[in-house]
């Protein structure tokens, strides 16, 4: 039946609504103010009272991947007309774009984003990899003590990093991993790859054990029935899970910051080292965690009918 | 003859005749990822068990002695690592609770049907999905005394939050609720979403009341949901580390999981610091323990 609903039902319904309009922006201004201070001249950023509508530029971005040094006196304006746009804009902040000859000196932080690239897509590979077969184990065969197993896999994902990273420090040292994309890879495998276990053996559960056997009877053996049966019908599952890996290793920071100082080091340490001493420039970093979460966030909405799976580890589906 | 004894087989075993066996087949899945998670997170972990029984420092060249059960007793009666973990419970209850009341809230508001809901629900969850250390970092911004947005807006001329010893970590268990109700809204919309809406019907003709229906109906069948989101989230608070670390060096925020990096990697006690890494240890399994109990609860139903 339907409930006939009384106007202060109604009454109230809006007010609800309105209340979620009101939560999501409060919500999404945090992640407003990174955005527009990317995009904000300078002085805006810490402009009093704070700036909300502003004619947005790309100078953030332009200082966030080069080198610059503060110049002593005004640029000569012959040399001033001769640069291109943006190298105008950091002469434009009493500032010149290092070079060797003729090479723009690129900033770190192009080198950073590539090593968080790196150690994201291969430890995700690895991780989920692994994670397929084993959860493909855990679903359909027999295995003595498969609880114990499955909850001694979990509680590898739930070892605070930091206690972790104190003995792998050590050996690392030892062996030379130290600040290597390797060591880190390695790291991020470990630690995404309870997940993926779980997350997958999920996904596997749900496809009919009955399309392999059918494939048995056919003539296939197991191992083809599983690339040619099971792995298409968990493709989805697979990418679900690739995206969540990937998060988490793009995102990761305290194996990164303890492992990693230069030459692997990934975004999330290099980033919050910028602010230095003195007044930071907040545009420029906000231009780096702007295109550092943009993969993000994008992520997030291909993924918005998984997170919830992905959140408790395949435990909750909708 | 052969040939009809391999047709009687089930399907398995007469795949098993034609391929790998299925015993080889399970094993090979299952056993790199056992010994891989062994050899890079238990053998680690063994390791440091060790070097908790000495005085160890990492960055002197000089040969370690074995120390016995000094670390933990010396740690067990230091005052300042007692108030690393009276910090965290503080941190722990304040960020938690205000996770669970505005997630929980968030997810009874969105349990109506309404224009733009999927995309306004993903939306809400975008915080969650960020990385704490370098969102942390941008909240020193958002809680600036002097350019901040959020003394602007609440009128709280030149407050420092965060290098305040009194609110310092208040202001972080404050981004830490940003970050993570999401989640407990997220948990909380699954299990409001799977009450049986002819128990709501029913409530109706019987003119049951908003709140009778609330604590009758929706929090007794929500609560097993509930008790999941607030065990996983006290579990990740209690190690919290990346967010704290960034936002503010006061030493009334020093958690526990930062107390443990410093000893570790700046200060180079070692040994000491492999004995406080296994005393958390044991107090994480615990809560994860429980955590996998009630998981398995859920999903059994």
């Amino acid at each position: 039946m339907a409930a006939v609903r009384t106007s202060s039902e109604v009454a109230f319904n809006r007010i609800a609504i309105a209340a979620v309009l009101v939560a999501t922006l409060i919500f999404l201004a945090p992640i407003y103010w990174i955005a527009s201070t990317a995009f904000k001249p300078k002085e805006l950023a810490v402009s009093v009272p704070p700036t909300v509508l502003f004619e947005p530029e790309v100078t953030p971005f332009v200082r966030l991947f080069t080198k610059r040094v503060q110049m002593q006196k005004a640029v000569d304006p012959q040399v001033y007309e001769a640069a291109p746009w943006w190298e105008k804009r950091i002469y434009d902040g009493g500032e010149r774009v290092l070079k060797v000859g003729k090479d723009v000196q690129l900033s770190q932080y192009p080198d950073r984003f590539m090593n968080s690239l790196i150690v994201a897509v291969i430890s995700t590979v690895l991780a989920v990899g692994m994670g397929t077969f084993t959860a493909y184990g855990f679903s359909r065969f027999k295995i003595a003590g498969e609880a114990d197993l499955l909850f001694f896999i979990l509680s590898t994902r739930m070892l605070p990093p930091v206690v972790v990273a104190i003995p792998m420090f050590l050996m690392y040292r030892m062996v030379g991993l130290n600040d290597s994309h390797i060591g880190l890879i390695i790291l991020y495998v470990a630690f995404n790859l309870s997940f993926s276990v779980w997350l997958m053996k999920g996904f596997m559960d749900e496809i009919p054990k009955e399309y392999e056997e059918a494939a048995l009877v056919d003539g296939y053996t197991r191992m083809q029935a599983f690339f040619k049966i099971v792995l298409p019908e968990a493709a989805t599952g697979i990418a679900a899970t690739a995206v969540f890996c990937f998060i988490t290793a793009w995102n990761e920071y305290a194996f990164a910051l303890i492992m990693t100082n230069r030459r692997a080091q990934t975004a999330p340490p290099f980033i919050p080292s910028q602010i230095g001493s003195g007044l930071p420039d907040w545009t420029t970093i906000a231009a780096g965690t702007f295109l550092f979460l943009l993969p993000v966030a994008i992520f997030t909405f291909l993924l918005r009918n998984h997170l919830l799976r992905g959140v408790t580890f395949g435990a909750i589906r909708k | 003859m052969a040939s009809v004894a391999l047709t009687n087989l089930d399907p398995a075993s007469r795949a098993a005749a034609r391929g790998w066996s299925d015993l080889t087949i399970r094993n090979l899945f299952i056993i790199p990822t056992l010994v891989f998670l062994i050899v890079f997170n238990i053998f680690p972990l063994i390791y440091s068990l060790g070097y908790s029984f000495t005085n160890f420092a990492a960055n002197r060249a000089e040969p370690w002695q074995f120390v016995g059960l000094q670390n933990y007793r010396e740690l067990l009666s230091d005052d300042h690592i007692w108030s690393n973990f009276v910090i965290t419970a503080k941190y722990v209850i304040v960020s938690v609770a205000g996770q669970m009341v505005v997630g929980f809230g968030l997810a009874l508001l969105l349990n109506r049907s309404f224009p733009m809901k999927g995309l306004i629900t993903t939306l809400l969850l975008l915080p969650m999905m960020m990385s704490a250390a370098v969102v942390g970092l941008f909240w020193q911004l958002l809680y600036s005394p002097s350019w901040g947005p959020i003394n602007y807006v609440f009128g709280l001329g030149d407050f420092a939050w965060l290098s305040n010893p009194d609110s310092a970590l208040y202001a972080v268990a404050i981004t830490d609720i940003w970050m993570w109700s999401p989640f407990v809204m997220l948990l909380s919309l699954a299990g409001l979403s799977a009450v049986p809406q002819h128990l709501y019907e029913a409530a109706a003709i019987d003119r049951a009341g908003w709140w009778y229906t609330f604590t009758r109906i929706t929090l007794p069948l929500v609560s097993p949901i509930l008790l999941i989101a607030l065990i996983f989230r006290t579990m990740e608070a209690f190690k919290t580390f990346d967010i704290a670390y960034t936002m503010t060096t006061q030493p009334t925020a020093e958690l526990i999981a930062i107390r443990l990096y410093k000893q570790a990697f700046q200060q180079w006690d070692t040994g000491k610091s492999c004995a406080l890494a296994y005393i958390v240890l044991i107090m994480v399994l615990a809560i994860t323990n429980l955590y996998v109990k009630y998981l398995n609860k859920v999903k059994e139903r």
